[in-house]
């Protein structure tokens, strides 16, 4: 459904806009109907760079985003729109996406007039029920309150409501949950597992290891804009190959085990730019020698 | 006992009516111990970190009590305050990254701070070159703006800073949750190692991540709308936990490993009361798939084993 060929996103940087700095660097990968791929790196990795670029918030420097085949940097108008109708993205902070002084519903009403002016109200509002169900919110609880009324994950949740008013294929999550806490956490991560046995793709942003884990069926660590790792998450999470993955998962915190506090610190494992070998069927790793 | 806090009640003056942010809570922090203090946004965390350092200006004492080292410490006088803080007491607030003066080079801060605090910045610049090192921050780091520094050197370099003058107390407020898993690592454990060293004597390590607070605190105490639920042991709190809403938090957590299509997690259905009038009794009540009759009675902290206290009913 989604294909990233090849991409790449230079950043002008220096005063004058002379040098350039290469956030993204030759990253491919696929979404598939149905599958919920994550995308998982440091601050600063290029994770929210691709995301803007699938969501055509950023330009592509080389390569391209095709969905369905079509590459999607020739839209305009009301040939994006409609690529809007199939992709829409929802982000980490929940609250900067809700104006303080209207009730948190209008931005379904922005989505009406967008997408469906001739609808007649009252098949509008069974529609946003059925979207408001759909995320597990009781309709009567959230509708028409405001939005300090309402927590970050209500919030949250309404915001990928209004992505499924469109009925949707494909959902670019980015840091959704890093706002909220972890018994919140856990009803988004259920709800997109929900989401996807309905057919929908998602693209899962995080920095959190165990939350990728969770909920995707395929993997992929990016390191300084370039992929060192990707494939089934049980291959990348249960037999991880690159040094710099093995790195991450062994900072991760877990419940039934204690770190040695007063252990040498692991060297950053050296970078270098290298091409991903098939390790073992679908278990791609960066500049991998058996 | 380095902390004994008894009985602390304090309240956020708004205009609807006092925020009844901490109701009642009565803990104690031995000499060397790392306290762990957990619980949901808006459970109260920062209040009581605030608490004891300075209160801001809509905070409100209305009682209770506490002690530090044996000496009282008058936290609802800011000026009297003064004596204990950064020397007695030093807290790293939440955000306290995106705080840093950006205008101003970060040895000038350093040396600015120690004014204010009546202390000769060349009576512990060297000691300064040694904790510096041992952060693994070069002394270059002093010349430069904050700015400069990545996250997780900015962190290092605020851990260095509030425990130079060897607190007994430090309170650090989330300073890894907006770091990425490898440098929070190397955060938390380096702050354990502050412990271990006597820079500082014992520290409440503030954190909605019980997976990371485990790692290095000796005891964690889990905090519901403004009140003690549980404290007890880092392990117990984790592998025997006995408050419903303990329980229920770690349920919650997904580990790596844990995967939907094998074990769906479930989360805690409903919200935290409102603080304004909170309901009488047990706050957790209306989430609680054990609630009945008798917690309509606020239930006090028992000690159910040594040193495992819980507030709860069925307990
Ligand atoms: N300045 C303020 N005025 C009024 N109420 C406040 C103020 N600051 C905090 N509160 C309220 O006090 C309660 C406790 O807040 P506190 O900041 O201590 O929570 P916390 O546990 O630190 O949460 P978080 O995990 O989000 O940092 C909340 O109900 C909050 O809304
Ligand atoms: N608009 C921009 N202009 C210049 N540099 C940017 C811009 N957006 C992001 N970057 C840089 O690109 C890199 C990748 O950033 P980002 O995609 O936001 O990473 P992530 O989401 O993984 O944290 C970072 O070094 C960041 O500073
Ligand atoms: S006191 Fe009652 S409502 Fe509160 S946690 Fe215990 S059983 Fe649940
Ligand atoms: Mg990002
Ligand atoms: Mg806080």
């Amino acid at each position: 459904m989604l294909s990233l060929h090849s991409i790449s996103k230079d950043y002008r940087t220096g005063a004058f806009g002379g040098a350039t700095m290469t956030a993204v660097r030759d990253v491919s990968f696929d979404v598939g109907v149905g599958e919920v791929v994550s995308l998982i790196g440091e601050s600063g990795s290029g994770k929210s760079t691709i995301g803007r670029m699938i969501l055509r918030l950023a330009s592509v420097t080389r390569g391209k985003v095709t969905f369905d085949g079509a590459d999607i940097s020739a839209y305009r108008g009301p040939a994006l729109k409609e690529y809007y109708r199939d992709v829409q993205g929802v982000f980490q902070d929940p609250f900067s996406c809700y104006n303080p002084v209207f009730r948190a519903d209008r931005v379904f009403a922005m989505i009406k007039e967008e997408y469906f002016p001739r609808v007649p109200r009252e098949e509008w509002a069974e529609k946003i029920e059925a979207a408001v169900e759909a995320v597990r919110l009781n309709p009567g609880e959230v509708l028409g309150k405001y939005p300090h009324q309402l927590s970050g994950g209500q919030l949250q949740r309404l915001l990928i409501a209004r992505a499924l008013l469109l009925d949707i294929k494909l959902l670019v999550a980015d840091e959704i949950t890093s706002m909220l806490d972890a018994s919140t956490r856990i009803d988004v991560l259920n709800l997109l597992a929900d989401l996807k046995a309905r057919g929908l793709g998602v693209l899962f942003i995080t920095h959190d290891l165990s939350l990728g884990n969770y909920v995707s069926e395929r993997t992929i660590v990016l390191r300084r804009g370039s992929i060192v790792e990707m494939g089934p998450t049980n291959l990348v999470f249960g037999n991880p190959l690159h040094p710099y993955t093995i790195k991450l998962l062994d900072s991760v915190p877990r419940l039934h085990e204690k770190w040695d506090v007063d252990a040498e610190r692991p060297a950053e494992p050296a970078w270098a730019v290298e091409p991903l070998v098939e390790a073992e069927p679908g278990h791609f790793v960066a500049g991998y020698a058996a | 006992m380095a902390l004994r806090v008894s009985d602390l009640t304090v309240h956020y003056r708004t205009l609807r009516g006092a925020v009844k942010a901490l109701d009642g809570v009565t803990f104690e922090v031995g000499d060397g111990e790392i306290l762990g203090l957990a619980g949901e946004s808006g459970s109260g965390k920062s209040t009581l970190g605030k608490s004891l350092i300075r209160m801001d200006g809509r905070m409100r004492h209305v009682g209770g009590t506490v002690e530090l080292d044996g000496k009282e410490l008058p936290i609802g006088d800011d000026g009297a305050m003064n004596r204990f803080r950064y020397k007695e007491v030093s807290l790293i607030p939440q955000y306290a990254m995106s705080a840093l003066n950006p205008t101003r080079k970060i040895g000038k801060m350093v040396a600015d701070l120690l004014d204010s605090h009546g202390v000769r910045y060349k009576s512990v610049e060297e000691e300064l070159g040694r904790r510096l090192d041992l952060v693994e921050l070069p002394a270059e780091v002093l010349g430069k703006y904050p700015i400069e520094l990545s996250g997780g050197m900015k962190q290092r370099m605020v851990m260095v800073i509030s425990t130079l003058l060897d607190p007994s107390l430090l309170i650090a407020d989330e300073v890894t949750s907006a770091l990425d898993v490898s440098t929070q690592k190397a955060v938390a454990t380096t702050l354990a190692g502050f412990r271990n060293r006597g820079f500082v004597k014992s520290m409440i390590f503030i954190t909605h991540d019980i997976s990371l607070t485990h790692q290095i605190a000796d005891t964690i105490m889990v905090m519901y709308a403004g009140k003690l639920a549980e404290k007890a042991p880092a392990d117990t709190v984790v592998r025997a936990p006995r408050h419903p809403y303990t329980k229920a938090l770690i349920n919650s957590l997904p580990e790596v490993g844990v995967q939907y299509a094998e074990r769906k997690l479930a989360g805690i259905p409903g919200s935290p009361p409102s603080l304004l009038n909170p309901p009488a009794g047990c706050r957790f009540r209306d989430r609680c798939p054990l609630a009945f009759d008798k917690c309509g009675e606020q239930p006090p902290a028992v000690e159910v084993a040594p040193g495992h206290l819980v507030a709860c009913c069925k307990a």
